[in-house]
Protein backbone atom coordinates (compact mmCIF):
# COMPACT_ATOMS: atom_id res chain seq x y z
CA UNK A 1 0.00 0.00 0.00
CA UNK A 2 1.19 3.56 -0.55
CA UNK A 3 1.55 5.33 2.05
CA UNK A 4 0.09 8.97 1.50
CA UNK A 5 1.34 12.12 2.59
CA UNK A 6 -1.60 14.08 3.28
CA UNK A 7 -5.03 11.94 5.00
CA UNK A 8 -8.44 13.85 4.99
CA UNK A 9 -10.86 11.13 6.48
CA UNK A 10 -14.59 12.47 6.98
CA UNK A 11 -14.23 15.62 7.69
CA UNK A 12 -16.85 18.19 8.80
CA UNK A 13 -17.17 21.78 10.11
CA UNK A 14 -19.00 24.09 10.66
CA UNK A 15 -18.50 27.69 11.27
CA UNK A 16 -20.52 29.82 13.84
CA UNK A 17 -22.78 33.03 12.51
CA UNK A 18 -25.36 34.51 13.59
CA UNK A 19 -27.61 32.89 12.45
CA UNK A 20 -26.62 29.84 13.71
CA UNK A 21 -23.61 27.26 12.67
CA UNK A 22 -23.17 27.19 9.29
CA UNK A 23 -21.76 23.73 7.87
CA UNK A 24 -18.67 24.02 5.25
CA UNK A 25 -17.45 20.22 4.91
CA UNK A 26 -19.67 17.47 5.85
CA UNK A 27 -17.55 14.72 4.60
CA UNK A 28 -14.49 16.02 3.08
CA UNK A 29 -12.12 12.65 2.19
CA UNK A 30 -9.04 13.51 0.09
CA UNK A 31 -5.59 11.52 -0.02
CA UNK A 32 -2.41 12.79 -1.61
CA UNK A 33 0.40 10.32 -2.08
CA UNK A 34 4.26 11.63 -1.37
CA UNK A 35 5.51 13.92 -3.92
CA UNK A 36 2.05 13.59 -5.83
CA UNK A 37 -0.28 16.94 -6.83
CA UNK A 38 -3.81 17.38 -6.25
CA UNK A 39 -6.00 19.51 -7.18
CA UNK A 40 -9.38 20.23 -5.57
CA UNK A 41 -12.04 22.26 -7.79
CA UNK A 42 -15.44 23.13 -6.81
CA UNK A 43 -18.40 25.61 -6.79
CA UNK A 44 -17.79 29.04 -5.37
CA UNK A 45 -17.89 29.13 -1.50
CA UNK A 46 -18.52 25.54 -1.41
CA UNK A 47 -15.38 25.89 1.32
CA UNK A 48 -12.08 24.89 -0.48
CA UNK A 49 -10.46 27.60 1.68
CA UNK A 50 -10.91 26.14 4.59
CA UNK A 51 -9.68 22.37 3.78
CA UNK A 52 -6.21 25.07 2.96
CA UNK A 53 -6.67 26.16 6.81
CA UNK A 54 -7.14 22.57 8.04
CA UNK A 55 -4.05 20.85 6.36
CA UNK A 56 -1.92 24.22 7.79
CA UNK A 57 -3.44 23.35 10.89
CA UNK A 58 -4.83 26.94 11.22
CA UNK A 59 -8.09 25.25 12.28
CA UNK A 60 -9.60 21.94 13.65
CA UNK A 61 -12.24 20.54 12.32
CA UNK A 62 -15.32 19.94 14.17
CA UNK A 63 -15.21 16.11 13.08
CA UNK A 64 -12.70 13.81 11.28
CA UNK A 65 -9.25 13.70 11.20
CA UNK A 66 -6.72 15.68 9.13
CA UNK A 67 -3.21 13.34 8.71
CA UNK A 68 0.25 14.54 7.39
CA UNK A 69 3.48 11.93 6.77
CA UNK A 70 1.25 9.65 9.53
CA UNK A 71 1.01 12.22 12.15
CA UNK A 72 -1.91 14.11 13.01
CA UNK A 73 -2.36 17.27 12.36
CA UNK A 74 -2.88 19.49 15.80
CA UNK A 75 -1.57 23.14 14.85
CA UNK A 76 0.76 24.59 12.28
CA UNK A 77 4.02 23.25 11.28
CA UNK A 78 7.34 24.40 10.12
CA UNK A 79 6.95 21.78 7.43
CA UNK A 80 3.98 23.57 5.39
CA UNK A 81 4.37 26.29 2.83
CA UNK A 82 1.23 28.59 1.56
CA UNK A 83 0.37 30.45 -1.03
CA UNK A 84 -2.54 32.47 -2.12
CA UNK A 85 -3.96 34.51 -4.96
CA UNK A 86 -2.53 37.66 -3.27
CA UNK A 87 1.21 37.26 -3.18
CA UNK A 88 1.07 39.17 0.31
CA UNK A 89 4.40 40.46 -0.04
CA UNK A 90 5.82 42.69 2.58
CA UNK A 91 6.18 45.66 0.68
CA UNK A 92 8.98 47.31 3.05
CA UNK A 93 10.96 44.65 2.33
CA UNK A 94 13.14 44.26 -0.89
CA UNK A 95 11.93 40.87 -2.89
CA UNK A 96 15.02 38.65 -1.48
CA UNK A 97 14.27 39.66 2.00
CA UNK A 98 10.57 38.80 1.39
CA UNK A 99 11.41 35.17 -0.08
CA UNK A 100 13.61 34.37 3.00
CA UNK A 101 11.18 35.20 5.72
CA UNK A 102 10.11 31.84 6.44
CA UNK A 103 13.91 30.79 7.21
CA UNK A 104 13.95 33.54 9.71
CA UNK A 105 11.06 31.75 11.61
CA UNK A 106 11.92 27.89 10.68
CA UNK A 107 15.39 28.51 10.74
CA UNK A 108 16.68 30.77 13.16
CA UNK A 109 20.24 29.89 13.29
CA UNK A 110 20.93 29.74 9.72
CA UNK A 111 23.45 32.51 8.17
CA UNK A 112 22.07 35.27 6.34
CA UNK A 113 24.42 34.41 3.34
CA UNK A 114 23.04 30.76 3.52
CA UNK A 115 19.61 31.75 3.52
CA UNK A 116 20.62 34.56 0.42
CA UNK A 117 21.56 31.64 -1.16
CA UNK A 118 18.67 29.45 -1.21
CA UNK A 119 16.54 32.31 -2.00
CA UNK A 120 18.51 32.99 -4.99
CA UNK A 121 18.50 29.36 -6.22
CA UNK A 122 14.84 29.48 -5.93
CA UNK A 123 14.32 33.09 -7.55
CA UNK A 124 16.47 31.33 -10.75
CA UNK A 125 14.38 28.95 -11.10
CA UNK A 126 11.38 31.24 -11.69
CA UNK A 127 13.26 33.03 -13.53
CA UNK A 128 13.49 36.18 -11.06
CA UNK A 129 17.20 36.73 -11.45
CA UNK A 130 18.22 40.70 -11.47
CA UNK A 131 15.21 41.36 -9.59
CA UNK A 132 16.37 40.46 -6.40
CA UNK A 133 16.87 43.68 -4.75
CA UNK A 134 13.36 45.79 -6.28
CA UNK A 135 10.46 46.17 -3.96
CA UNK A 136 7.37 44.09 -4.55
CA UNK A 137 5.51 47.32 -6.04
CA UNK A 138 7.94 47.24 -8.87
CA UNK A 139 7.27 43.97 -10.50
CA UNK A 140 4.45 42.90 -11.93
CA UNK A 141 1.08 40.37 -10.84
CA UNK A 142 2.84 37.49 -12.36
CA UNK A 143 6.12 38.39 -10.98
CA UNK A 144 5.27 39.05 -7.69
CA UNK A 145 3.26 35.51 -7.54
CA UNK A 146 6.66 33.92 -8.67
CA UNK A 147 8.30 35.39 -5.95
CA UNK A 148 5.70 34.66 -3.42
CA UNK A 149 5.74 30.92 -5.04
CA UNK A 150 9.58 31.08 -3.53
CA UNK A 151 8.68 31.94 -0.42
CA UNK A 152 6.29 29.74 0.08
CA UNK A 153 9.33 26.82 -1.31
CA UNK A 154 12.14 28.34 0.57
CA UNK A 155 12.09 26.35 3.70
CA UNK A 156 11.92 23.03 1.50
CA UNK A 157 8.46 22.24 2.79
CA UNK A 158 6.90 18.82 2.49
CA UNK A 159 3.65 20.15 1.68
CA UNK A 160 2.73 23.38 -0.47
CA UNK A 161 -0.61 24.35 -0.23
CA UNK A 162 -2.07 26.70 -2.77
CA UNK A 163 -5.18 28.96 -2.46
CA UNK A 164 -6.18 30.08 -6.32
CA UNK A 165 -2.66 31.17 -6.71
CA UNK A 166 -3.23 32.03 -10.24
CA UNK A 167 -6.45 33.65 -10.33
CA UNK A 168 -5.89 37.09 -10.51
CA UNK A 169 -3.68 36.63 -13.72
CA UNK A 170 -4.20 37.12 -17.71
CA UNK A 171 -4.15 33.93 -19.38
CA UNK A 172 -0.60 34.16 -20.69
CA UNK A 173 0.90 34.81 -17.62
CA UNK A 174 -1.28 32.26 -16.01
CA UNK A 175 -0.21 29.53 -18.49
CA UNK A 176 3.65 30.43 -17.71
CA UNK A 177 3.46 30.13 -14.21
CA UNK A 178 1.67 26.50 -14.71
CA UNK A 179 5.05 25.63 -16.67
CA UNK A 180 6.84 27.50 -13.96
CA UNK A 181 5.19 25.43 -11.28
CA UNK A 182 5.77 22.18 -13.00
CA UNK A 183 9.55 22.93 -13.33
CA UNK A 184 9.79 23.60 -9.90
CA UNK A 185 8.10 20.04 -8.98
CA UNK A 186 10.57 18.34 -11.10
CA UNK A 187 13.59 20.39 -8.98
CA UNK A 188 12.56 19.91 -5.28
CA UNK A 189 10.16 17.14 -4.37
CA UNK A 190 6.89 18.30 -2.28
CA UNK A 191 3.43 17.45 -2.10
CA UNK A 192 0.52 19.97 -3.23
CA UNK A 193 -2.57 20.69 -2.28
CA UNK A 194 -3.91 23.61 -5.41
CA UNK A 195 -6.97 25.18 -4.44
CA UNK A 196 -8.39 25.90 -8.50
CA UNK A 197 -11.64 27.38 -10.24
CA UNK A 198 -9.65 26.72 -13.41
CA UNK A 199 -10.22 23.09 -14.91
CA UNK A 200 -7.50 23.52 -17.38
CA UNK A 201 -5.48 23.95 -14.78
CA UNK A 202 -6.22 21.42 -12.41
CA UNK A 203 -6.11 18.76 -15.53
CA UNK A 204 -2.11 20.51 -16.68
CA UNK A 205 -0.92 20.67 -12.75
CA UNK A 206 -2.59 17.64 -11.20
CA UNK A 207 -2.36 14.01 -10.67
CA UNK A 208 -5.67 13.52 -9.43
CA UNK A 209 -8.59 15.96 -9.88
CA UNK A 210 -10.32 16.40 -6.50
CA UNK A 211 -14.10 17.76 -7.20
CA UNK A 212 -16.01 19.34 -4.16
CA UNK A 213 -20.17 19.28 -4.04
CA UNK A 214 -21.65 22.89 -2.87
CA UNK A 215 -21.62 23.84 0.30
CA UNK A 216 -21.81 21.77 2.45
CA UNK A 217 -18.99 20.26 0.84
CA UNK A 218 -18.12 16.45 0.40
CA UNK A 219 -15.66 14.61 -1.59
CA UNK A 220 -17.82 14.44 -4.76
CA UNK A 221 -15.38 13.05 -7.70
CA UNK A 222 -12.16 11.75 -7.68
CA UNK A 223 -9.99 11.88 -11.12
CA UNK A 224 -6.54 10.42 -11.56
CA UNK A 225 -4.81 12.08 -14.36
CA UNK A 226 -2.78 9.84 -16.77
CA UNK A 227 -0.62 12.43 -18.54
CA UNK A 228 3.55 12.15 -18.54
CA UNK A 229 5.11 14.28 -15.54
CA UNK A 230 6.86 16.41 -18.36
CA UNK A 231 3.91 17.89 -20.13
CA UNK A 232 3.75 20.72 -21.97
CA UNK A 233 0.90 23.18 -22.77
CA UNK A 234 -0.15 21.02 -26.22
CA UNK A 235 -1.19 18.03 -23.91
CA UNK A 236 -3.97 20.49 -23.05
CA UNK A 237 -5.24 20.15 -27.16
CA UNK A 238 -5.45 16.26 -27.48
CA UNK A 239 -8.32 14.15 -27.31
CA UNK A 240 -7.88 12.50 -23.81
CA UNK A 241 -7.67 16.31 -22.30
CA UNK A 242 -10.66 17.13 -23.99
CA UNK A 243 -12.42 14.40 -22.95
CA UNK A 244 -11.28 14.94 -18.62
CA UNK A 245 -12.39 18.25 -18.84
CA UNK A 246 -15.36 17.12 -20.40
CA UNK A 247 -16.33 14.70 -17.75
CA UNK A 248 -14.91 17.69 -15.04
CA UNK A 249 -17.35 20.15 -16.42
CA UNK A 250 -20.41 18.06 -15.97
CA UNK A 251 -18.90 17.17 -12.34
CA UNK A 252 -18.98 21.06 -11.47
CA UNK A 253 -22.49 20.80 -12.56
CA UNK A 254 -23.65 18.22 -10.38
CA UNK A 255 -22.10 20.20 -7.41
CA UNK A 256 -23.56 23.05 -8.65
CA UNK A 257 -26.96 21.22 -8.21
CA UNK A 258 -27.55 21.42 -11.90
CA UNK A 259 -28.93 18.21 -13.94
CA UNK A 260 -26.74 16.81 -16.52
CA UNK A 261 -26.57 13.50 -18.61
CA UNK A 262 -23.40 11.73 -17.31
CA UNK A 263 -20.83 10.78 -19.69
CA UNK B 1 15.86 69.12 -3.82
CA UNK B 2 16.39 73.13 -5.42
CA UNK B 3 12.32 73.18 -5.49
CA UNK B 4 12.14 71.13 -2.07
CA UNK B 5 13.79 74.71 -0.32
CA UNK B 6 13.28 77.73 -2.38
CA UNK B 7 9.64 76.86 -3.74
CA UNK B 8 8.65 77.04 0.35
CA UNK B 9 10.60 79.93 1.03
CA UNK B 10 9.32 81.83 -1.89
CA UNK B 11 5.55 81.12 -0.56
CA UNK B 12 6.36 82.36 2.53
CA UNK B 13 7.80 85.36 1.23
CA UNK B 14 4.62 85.91 -0.72
CA UNK B 15 2.40 85.09 1.97
CA UNK B 16 4.65 88.00 4.34
CA UNK B 17 4.10 90.21 1.17
CA UNK B 18 0.53 90.43 0.57
CA UNK B 19 0.01 90.26 4.50
CA UNK B 20 1.91 93.77 4.49
CA UNK B 21 0.10 95.16 1.53
CA UNK B 22 -3.16 94.27 2.99
CA UNK B 23 -2.48 96.31 6.36
CA UNK B 24 -0.67 99.16 4.39
CA UNK B 25 -3.92 99.55 1.83
CA UNK B 26 -6.37 99.29 4.84
CA UNK B 27 -3.96 101.47 6.63
CA UNK B 28 -4.74 99.84 9.86
CA UNK B 29 -3.02 100.60 13.02
CA UNK B 30 -0.94 98.07 14.59
CA UNK B 31 -3.24 97.27 17.64
CA UNK B 32 -5.73 95.96 14.68
CA UNK B 33 -3.50 94.40 13.07
CA UNK B 34 0.76 93.93 12.86
CA UNK B 35 2.21 93.96 9.92
CA UNK B 36 5.11 91.54 9.32
CA UNK B 37 7.68 94.73 9.15
CA UNK B 38 6.45 95.08 13.11
CA UNK B 39 7.47 91.95 13.94
CA UNK B 40 11.34 92.09 13.80
CA UNK B 41 11.91 95.02 16.49
CA UNK B 42 9.13 92.76 18.42
CA UNK B 43 11.12 89.70 18.53
CA UNK B 44 14.41 91.58 19.20
CA UNK B 45 13.27 93.65 21.54
CA UNK B 46 11.92 90.26 24.01
CA UNK B 47 14.57 87.73 22.09
CA UNK B 48 15.71 86.42 25.55
CA UNK B 49 12.22 85.80 26.70
CA UNK B 50 11.66 84.32 23.19
CA UNK B 51 14.01 82.02 23.66
CA UNK B 52 13.29 80.77 27.20
CA UNK B 53 9.78 80.59 26.99
CA UNK B 54 9.72 79.14 23.46
CA UNK B 55 12.38 76.40 25.06
CA UNK B 56 9.70 76.12 27.62
CA UNK B 57 6.63 75.19 25.26
CA UNK B 58 8.63 73.33 23.25
CA UNK B 59 10.03 70.81 25.48
CA UNK B 60 6.46 70.51 27.25
CA UNK B 61 5.25 69.99 23.83
CA UNK B 62 7.45 67.29 22.76
CA UNK B 63 7.30 65.36 26.08
CA UNK B 64 3.51 65.45 26.11
CA UNK B 65 3.53 63.93 22.28
CA UNK B 66 6.47 61.24 23.21
CA UNK B 67 3.45 59.85 26.10
CA UNK B 68 0.53 60.46 23.64
CA UNK B 69 3.00 58.27 21.25
CA UNK B 70 3.18 55.53 24.12
CA UNK B 71 -0.02 55.46 25.57
CA UNK B 72 -1.65 55.85 22.29
CA UNK B 73 0.06 52.71 20.66
CA UNK B 74 -0.79 51.17 23.82
CA UNK B 75 -3.96 51.50 23.35
CA UNK B 76 -4.29 51.37 19.26
CA UNK B 77 -2.25 47.57 19.97
CA UNK B 78 -5.51 47.10 22.46
CA UNK B 79 -8.08 47.87 20.31
CA UNK B 80 -6.32 46.62 17.16
CA UNK B 81 -6.05 42.92 18.57
CA UNK B 82 -9.09 42.41 20.62
CA UNK B 83 -12.71 42.80 19.22
CA UNK B 84 -14.37 43.31 22.66
CA UNK B 85 -11.84 46.10 23.60
CA UNK B 86 -12.41 47.61 20.68
CA UNK B 87 -15.84 47.98 21.36
CA UNK B 88 -15.27 48.54 25.27
CA UNK B 89 -13.34 51.33 24.75
CA UNK B 90 -14.41 53.13 21.11
CA UNK B 91 -17.83 55.20 22.58
CA UNK B 92 -15.31 56.09 25.56
CA UNK B 93 -12.37 57.36 23.32
CA UNK B 94 -14.83 59.27 20.73
CA UNK B 95 -16.83 61.04 24.09
CA UNK B 96 -13.52 62.13 25.86
CA UNK B 97 -12.27 63.46 22.38
CA UNK B 98 -15.41 64.95 21.80
CA UNK B 99 -15.25 67.31 24.90
CA UNK B 100 -13.51 70.30 24.17
CA UNK B 101 -10.23 70.58 25.79
CA UNK B 102 -10.18 74.44 26.70
CA UNK B 103 -12.89 73.09 29.24
CA UNK B 104 -10.94 70.93 30.74
CA UNK B 105 -7.82 73.86 31.56
CA UNK B 106 -9.68 74.88 35.13
CA UNK B 107 -10.11 71.19 36.17
CA UNK B 108 -6.75 69.55 35.40
CA UNK B 109 -5.28 72.84 37.18
CA UNK B 110 -7.66 72.45 40.63
CA UNK B 111 -6.90 68.81 40.39
CA UNK B 112 -2.91 69.11 40.82
CA UNK B 113 -3.13 72.34 41.52
CA UNK B 114 0.41 74.31 41.24
CA UNK B 115 2.23 71.71 39.26
CA UNK B 116 2.42 73.85 35.48
CA UNK B 117 4.69 71.53 34.43
CA UNK B 118 3.09 68.54 34.70
CA UNK B 119 -0.96 70.21 33.58
CA UNK B 120 0.84 71.38 30.31
CA UNK B 121 2.60 68.48 29.24
CA UNK B 122 -0.93 66.77 30.45
CA UNK B 123 -2.87 68.40 28.22
CA UNK B 124 -0.58 68.40 25.33
CA UNK B 125 -0.60 64.56 25.88
CA UNK B 126 -4.82 64.50 26.32
CA UNK B 127 -5.52 66.58 22.98
CA UNK B 128 -2.93 64.26 21.02
CA UNK B 129 -3.15 60.77 21.89
CA UNK B 130 -6.80 60.09 19.92
CA UNK B 131 -5.37 59.73 15.92
CA UNK B 132 -2.34 57.82 17.27
CA UNK B 133 -4.60 55.38 19.35
CA UNK B 134 -7.43 54.95 16.34
CA UNK B 135 -5.16 54.45 13.54
CA UNK B 136 -2.61 52.01 15.16
CA UNK B 137 -5.63 50.47 15.70
CA UNK B 138 -7.66 50.49 12.48
CA UNK B 139 -4.06 49.57 11.05
CA UNK B 140 -3.76 46.49 13.39
CA UNK B 141 -7.43 45.53 12.66
CA UNK B 142 -7.75 45.68 9.19
CA UNK B 143 -4.51 43.80 8.58
CA UNK B 144 -5.37 41.14 6.11
CA UNK B 145 -5.19 37.01 7.90
CA UNK B 146 -3.32 36.32 4.45
CA UNK B 147 -0.42 38.21 6.17
CA UNK B 148 -0.60 36.47 9.04
CA UNK B 149 -1.37 33.30 7.86
CA UNK B 150 1.93 33.18 5.90
CA UNK B 151 3.97 33.48 9.48
CA UNK B 152 1.44 31.59 11.58
CA UNK B 153 1.34 28.84 9.41
CA UNK B 154 5.19 27.98 10.04
CA UNK B 155 4.26 28.21 13.66
CA UNK B 156 5.07 31.47 14.40
CA UNK B 157 4.49 33.57 17.66
CA UNK B 158 2.08 35.94 17.66
CA UNK B 159 4.71 38.43 18.80
CA UNK B 160 6.47 37.69 15.78
CA UNK B 161 4.17 38.37 13.83
CA UNK B 162 3.33 41.94 15.33
CA UNK B 163 7.22 42.46 15.17
CA UNK B 164 7.39 41.46 11.61
CA UNK B 165 4.36 42.46 9.55
CA UNK B 166 2.06 44.27 12.18
CA UNK B 167 3.95 46.49 13.06
CA UNK B 168 6.18 47.50 10.08
CA UNK B 169 2.72 47.48 7.82
CA UNK B 170 0.67 49.89 10.70
CA UNK B 171 3.95 52.54 10.34
CA UNK B 172 2.65 54.72 7.58
CA UNK B 173 -0.44 55.53 9.38
CA UNK B 174 1.19 55.89 12.29
CA UNK B 175 3.24 58.91 11.32
CA UNK B 176 -0.05 60.03 9.42
CA UNK B 177 -1.57 60.33 12.40
CA UNK B 178 1.69 61.87 14.27
CA UNK B 179 1.72 64.34 11.95
CA UNK B 180 -1.62 65.19 13.23
CA UNK B 181 -0.87 64.89 16.62
CA UNK B 182 2.15 66.96 16.64
CA UNK B 183 0.54 70.19 15.72
CA UNK B 184 -2.41 69.26 18.09
CA UNK B 185 -0.09 68.79 21.29
CA UNK B 186 1.18 72.43 20.39
CA UNK B 187 -3.01 73.28 21.22
CA UNK B 188 -2.89 71.62 23.92
CA UNK B 189 0.36 73.22 25.52
CA UNK B 190 -0.44 76.42 24.79
CA UNK B 191 -4.18 76.41 25.91
CA UNK B 192 -2.81 76.06 29.24
CA UNK B 193 -0.25 78.73 29.09
CA UNK B 194 -2.85 81.14 27.76
CA UNK B 195 -5.96 79.94 30.16
CA UNK B 196 -4.10 79.24 32.96
CA UNK B 197 -0.76 81.30 32.74
CA UNK B 198 1.92 80.59 35.18
CA UNK B 199 4.21 83.25 33.69
CA UNK B 200 6.00 79.99 31.67
CA UNK B 201 5.66 79.28 27.61
CA UNK B 202 4.76 81.09 24.76
CA UNK B 203 1.52 81.28 26.02
CA UNK B 204 1.82 83.68 28.69
CA UNK B 205 4.22 85.54 26.73
CA UNK B 206 1.20 86.18 24.38
CA UNK B 207 -0.68 87.35 27.31
CA UNK B 208 1.45 89.70 28.76
CA UNK B 209 1.47 91.19 25.14
CA UNK B 210 -2.44 91.19 25.37
CA UNK B 211 -1.90 92.79 29.09
CA UNK B 212 0.03 95.06 27.89
CA UNK B 213 -1.74 96.39 24.94
CA UNK B 214 1.96 95.12 22.89
CA UNK B 215 -0.06 93.93 19.65
CA UNK B 216 3.41 93.34 17.52
CA UNK B 217 4.38 91.19 20.66
CA UNK B 218 1.76 89.19 20.36
CA UNK B 219 1.56 88.68 16.42
CA UNK B 220 5.27 87.51 17.13
CA UNK B 221 4.01 84.98 19.59
CA UNK B 222 2.00 83.94 16.46
CA UNK B 223 4.38 83.61 14.62
CA UNK B 224 7.06 81.86 16.82
CA UNK B 225 4.35 79.12 17.40
CA UNK B 226 3.71 78.84 13.72
CA UNK B 227 7.62 78.32 13.60
CA UNK B 228 7.94 75.35 15.86
CA UNK B 229 4.97 73.73 14.64
CA UNK B 230 6.88 72.99 11.32
CA UNK B 231 10.01 72.35 13.10
CA UNK B 232 8.03 69.70 15.07
CA UNK B 233 6.29 68.27 11.79
CA UNK B 234 9.30 68.03 9.49
CA UNK B 235 10.90 66.24 12.63
CA UNK B 236 8.14 63.76 11.90
CA UNK B 237 8.37 63.92 8.52
CA UNK B 238 12.30 63.03 9.21
CA UNK B 239 11.72 60.15 10.93
CA UNK B 240 8.78 58.90 8.88
CA UNK B 241 11.52 58.72 5.80
CA UNK B 242 13.91 56.67 8.13
CA UNK B 243 11.08 54.27 9.42
CA UNK B 244 8.39 54.37 7.06
CA UNK B 245 10.52 55.43 3.84
CA UNK B 246 9.20 52.26 2.04
CA UNK B 247 5.57 53.61 1.61
CA UNK B 248 6.61 56.70 -0.17
CA UNK B 249 5.95 55.95 -3.85
CA UNK B 250 8.63 57.53 -6.58
CA UNK B 251 6.85 60.45 -8.65
CA UNK B 252 6.91 59.42 -12.46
Amino acid sequence: MIENLIEIKGVKHAYATASGPLPVLDGLDVSVPEGSFAAVVGPSGCGKSTLTRLVAGLMKPDEGEVWLHGERVRGPRKTVGMAFQNPVLLEWRTIIDNVILPLEIVAPRMSRADRIARAMELLEMVGLTGFENKRPSELSGGMRQRASLCRSLVHKPDVLIMDEPFGALDNFTREDLWQTMRDLRRAEPFTTILITHDLTESVFLGDQVIVLSGRPARTQYVMQVDLPDDRTLDVLYTPPVADMLHILRDQIKIAQGRDVEVH
Amino acid sequence: MLGKIVVPIVAVLVFLGLWEALVWVNNWPNYKMASPSDLPPAFWKYKELFLVMGWQTLWRTVVGLFIAVVVGTALGMVIGFSRIAREALYPLLIGFNAIPKATLVPVISLIFIGQHDFNTILMAFTISFFPIAVSVGIGLSTLEPEYRDILRALGATRFTIFRKIALPKTLPEFFGALKVAATLAFIGTNLVEIVSPHGRGLGALFKSGETNGDYPLMFAVLIALAFLGIILYYAVVFLERIFAGWAEREAT
